[in-house]
């Protein structure tokens, strides 16, 4: 059983990484010539002038994303739990929203939203100021940063959140009572305290920005703005695919990403350090803004809108149109619902939902229960190498959603044992990606499970599987549900692994929004985004409803 | 450590301590017939956190008979939980033997190592680990369900309901575990090791977690249960009236290894070694060496020249002249008078501090240079500065070797 966990384990975390290595030091493959041993991937890939281009731009956007989502988050995460802003209670439950909304359908909304040619801002300022050009265009590197900070500016709240909530306000009073201004105690107690979680927010969002996929494709790619990740893409749907090429690109963003999340790691252990911002159960001290506390409620409200309100009611207002056209009296005559009936007679619709259900539900299952048992061996035994196995196991953590795809896809192309191009390759793919997600729920939980419970089962007799069985599973249930619910509504929109991946029979929701996208069937893309949506929302709340009768603590 | 002795148990320490405990090491009481547990040079080491190998008990062997409660005190990291978690099987010893009614549960030389789920030993935590997703009932159930010894659900409820009425619980029997109180959950885990009828019961720190009253009370409640059960109990704890009150057999642990088994009566009044005379007690450590032995009418006595003078001790080991030793005199055993008394080993001082405790006070009286602590009733009522009169019984000196 323990065994069985370990080599599942290891078998899915290492070996797609080995095979992208390997790939990346090989010519392609055709009928007439054998794949040999070559450096050349990595002199086309870092030869040419074009890849440093390419580098420069994956930072830049990776760091303006990055900046602004942090900027954002955390003035967000301060007003909510340092100021007396009315309604926030509200605001923080709204922030959950977000996270619900895919990342593709959030691009497409703001493509509605500010494109230059049917942007539905753009064509409102321009009505109203008698402008010529449009004011916003989303095709840029500015307007990817804003969509893909935007998208995600709800994490850097919650993280920040959490940073200034763990924060024991008597250390700050302590300041205060030294003699030092607002001012001082903000830079010279808070902002030090703070750093570490400030760092390692900036780092994580940096890292999930230069690993998007969906902003970049969409929003880059027409107008030959490319980043690493977009330039993977392409080079896997070239003809032929130049698969080498590909992982030499994937190489070097998986440095990238493993920098980053080693640094994070890194700072995160080192944070003992900063144990002083361990306590809980205290109130923070508020700031008394006053009369700003309406605008900061304004803000609140301003924010919602953009990430919510407005992505949503776009997607909504298109996906009642015939073809797509701006809000005005006559396109509301025109009301219809043929996207709908599109959508529910689009061919192999109940395959493609089934697909998603049956692979996030069986992810979901598999991710939870194959990481309590690494994570038992990670925090409450005393093995050797245990320290190696919990990062194996987070291993999949520094691939991009695109570079693991490809690694998987090269190994099940070269090793043949009959799962590529069924939904098993999905499938083994989703629990890869996720496996890290559902250790970090584990292991929050495991650690509060004082060892002696255990032990006490086995004083009274009982064996290894039924102590973990009736001892620590009912006792990890909350972490379990919560980790459960939270890889569930990840893998059902995944899109950037399952690109490289599906097969006409083994499409998923997410692949079908893609393909109505490049299509251009964009009133149609809004239906499905509408009930997508809406099923995810009626998911997550189904989800808290469970969590709350069972006890998930918040 | 002493308040006022000039040496502390540091200054013993030196090239040869190790002797110390492997003298110290004695068979106990119940060798022979009826043993049931049996430790035969049990060492224990791990690595800790750094990789540095943490020698947590070290040639450990005792034996417990049958219905005794055996004591294993000593202060924190000296190995005693290791030792009791050995015997559990919830860790693996280096090196030794342990056998209970001479079934072989861990055996180095043999490589036996029993799992701890097939031992059936019955165990109490220091945390009580009370499942809290069970309720009473099922918290004292659990061991009769698993490891397959297929009782009926009718003799499940049978055995639980009497285990949980021996403990005071079968009206909460239907309560969710978390509700119950400190000292209700230190029974349920009282009631849990109990239910399976161990051949051995082992306990972490029991009382540890309870507040002094109620220590006070599940102390009595305790030695209670163990004289009426007669099951035999290995008792771990760093509360040395705890120990006392509660041990048929106590064995005092330091740096890994027993420095002194004996009843709890032997260790406080002849302890072997100053560390066991500092450990339990408080205790008035007096430096001297020792010039000669004389005879008088109630037997031999030795006189040591101390720094307060020389003092009369009645002899008990083997001493010699010129021999270097520490008297222990219990701060109770200091007698203190206003006007001098009669007999020997008097010197005069004056009191420096007193402390009020309510049923007792302690004086510190400084003789010479030294300062002596002594506890009086509280009808003696000597003010700070005025001049006092010390005495020491011959009988409560204990001469302890300096190794």
């Amino acid at each position: 059983m323990i065994g069985a966990c370990v080599a599942f384990t290891v078998y899915i975390a290492v070996i797609p990484l080995g095979f992208l290595l390997w790939q990346s030091f090989r010519t392609p493959q055709t009928a007439a010539t054998a794949a040999v041993f070559t450096l050349g991937n990595y002199a086309a890939a870092y030869g040419s002038a074009d890849t440093w281009r390419l580098f420069g731009t994956s930072i830049q956007f990776a760091f303006g994303a990055s900046l602004f989502a942090f900027v954002l988050g955390t003035t967000l995460a301060w007003m909510n739990e340092r100021t007396n802003t009315p309604f926030k209670s509200i605001f923080f439950a709204l922030s959950l929203i977000p996270l619900v909304i895919p990342s593709i359908l959030f691009t497409v909304a703001w493509i509605l939203l500010a494109s230059p040619q049917i942007g539905i801002v753009n064509l409102v300022l321009q009505g109203w100021f008698g402008l010529t050009e449009a004011p916003f265009d989303i095709y840029s590197l500015g307007g990817m940063i804003w969509v893909d900070g935007l998208h995600y500016s709800p994490m850097a709240f919650l993280l920040m959140s959490a940073a200034f909530r763990a924060m024991d306000p008597s250390l700050e009073e302590s300041a205060t009572m030294s003699g030092a201004s607002i001012f001082q105690v903000a830079w010279r107690v808070t902002l030090r305290l703070t750093w570490p979680a400030i760092f390692a927010t900036i780092l994580i969002l940096f890292v999930r920005s230069i690993e998007s996929f969906e902003v970049p494709a969409l929003l880059g790619l027409p107008v030959g703005i490319e980043v690493f990740t977009s330039s993977i893409y392409q080079a896997v749907h070239r003809y032929p695919s130049q698969v080498g090429l590909a992982s030499a690109y994937a190489v070097a963003l998986l440095a990238i990403t493993t920098a980053g999340v080693y640094f994070v790691s890194r700072l995160s252990s080192r944070g003992s350090k900063y144990a002083t911002m361990t306590g809980k159960g205290f109130r923070p001290r508020q700031i008394d803004l006053g009369r700003w506390r309406w605008f900061t409620a304004a803000v609140f409200v301003v924010y919602f809108v953009l990430i919510v309100v407005l992505p949503f009611a776009v997607l909504l207002w298109s996906s009642f149109q015939r073809f797509y056209s701006v809000p005005s009296m006559e396109a509301l005559r025109n009301l219809t619902l043929d996207p709908y009936r599109f959508i529910f007679t689009y061919p192999d619709l109940g395959r493609t939902v089934w697909n998603s259900f049956v692979l996030s539900f069986g992810s979901a299952t598999i991710v939870m229960l194959v990481t309590s048992v690494i994570c038992w061996i990670v925090v409450k035994t005393r093995l050797p190498g245990r320290w190696l196995l919990d990062n194996i196991a987070s291993l999949p953590m520094v691939f991009p959603g695109l570079v693991l795809g490809l690694s998987i896809m090269i190994f099940y192309l070269n090793v043949d044992v009959g799962v590529y191009g069924t939904i098993w390759i999905m499938f083994i793919a989703y629990i890869t990606r996720f496996m890290p997600y559902g250790l970090r729920y584990n292991t929050t939980s495991m650690l509060q499970i004082h060892k002696e419970l255990e032990e006490s089962a086995a004083m009274s007799g009982a064996s290894w599987f039924t102590a973990f069985r009736r001892i620590i599973l009912p006792l990890l249930k909350p972490g379990l549900l919560a980790g459960w619910i939270y890889v569930m509504i990840v893998s059902i929109r995944e899109l950037s692994t399952s690109i490289l991946l599906y097969s006409p029979d083994t499409q998923v929701v997410s692949i079908v929004i893609w393909q109505l996208w490049e299509n251009g069937q964009y009133v149609e893309l809004s239906a499905l985004g509408v009930l997508f949506i809406t099923t995810l929302f009626v998911l997550v709340l189904v989800a808290r409803w469970l969590g709350n009768k069972y006890g998930i603590q918040e | 450590m002493s308040p006022v002795g000039s040496a502390t148990s540091t200054a013993f320490r030196n090239d040869k301590g190790d002797e110390k405990g492997a003298g110290g090491r004695g068979k106990g009481t119940g060798e022979g017939e009826g043993a049931v547990l049996k430790i035969e040079g049990l060492s224990t080491e791990y690595p800790n956190d750094k990789g540095q190998i943490i020698k947590a008990a070290q040639d450990v062997s005792f034996t417990v008979a049958e219905g005794r409660l055996f004591t294993l005190l000593g202060p924190s990291g000296c190995g005693k939980t290791t030792t009791l978690r050995s015997i559990a099987g919830l860790e693996r010893p280096r090196t030794g033997e342990i056998s209970v009614n001479d079934r072989v549960v861990y055996s180095s030389s043999t490589g036996v190592f029993v799992s701890p789920n097939r031992r059936g030993f019955g165990m109490v935590f220091q945390s009580y680990a009370i499942w809290p997703h069970m309720n009473v009932f099922q918290n004292a159930a659990f061991p009769l369900e698993v490891g397959g010894r297929g009782y009926s659900r009718k003799k499940i409820r049978e055995n639980v309901m009497r285990v949980l009425s021996a403990v005071q619980l079968d009206h909460l029997a239907e309560r969710e575990a978390t509700k119950l109180s400190g000292g209700q959950q230190q029974r349920l885990a009282l009631a849990r090791a109990l239910v399976m009828e161990p051949a051995l019961l082992l306990l972490d720190e029991p009382l540890s977690n309870l507040d002094a009253k109620l220590r006070e009370k599940m102390r009595f409640e305790l030695k209670r249960l163990q004289r009426e059960l007669k099951i035999t109990t290995v008792y771990v704890t760093h509360d040395q009236s705890e120990a006392l009150a509660l041990s048929h057999e106590i064995a005092v642990m330091n740096e890994g290894r027993i420095q002194q088994i004996g009843s709890p009566r032997d260790i406080y009044e002849r302890p072997l070694n100053q560390f066991v005379a500092d450990f339990v007690g408080t205790s008035n450590f007096i430096e001297g060496t020792v010039l000669r032995r004389e005879s008088t009418t109630d037997g031999s006595c030795d006189v040591v020249r101390t720094e307060i003078g020389d003092v009369t001790v009645s002899a008990v080991q083997e001493l010699h002249p010129d021999e270097r030793v520490a008297l222990s005199v219990r701060p109770e055993d200091v007698e203190l008078s206003e006007a001098r008394p009669e007999g020997g080993n008097v010197w005069e001082g004056h009191v420096e501090q007193k402390i009020f405790l309510g049923e007792a006070i302690d004086f510190r009286v400084k003789v010479g240079t030294r300062t002596l602590l002594s506890r009086r009733h509280p009808t003696l009522r000597t003010k700070v500065g005025e001049p006092i009169f010390v005495q020491l019984n011959p009988q409560k000196c204990v001469a302890l070797k300096v190794a």
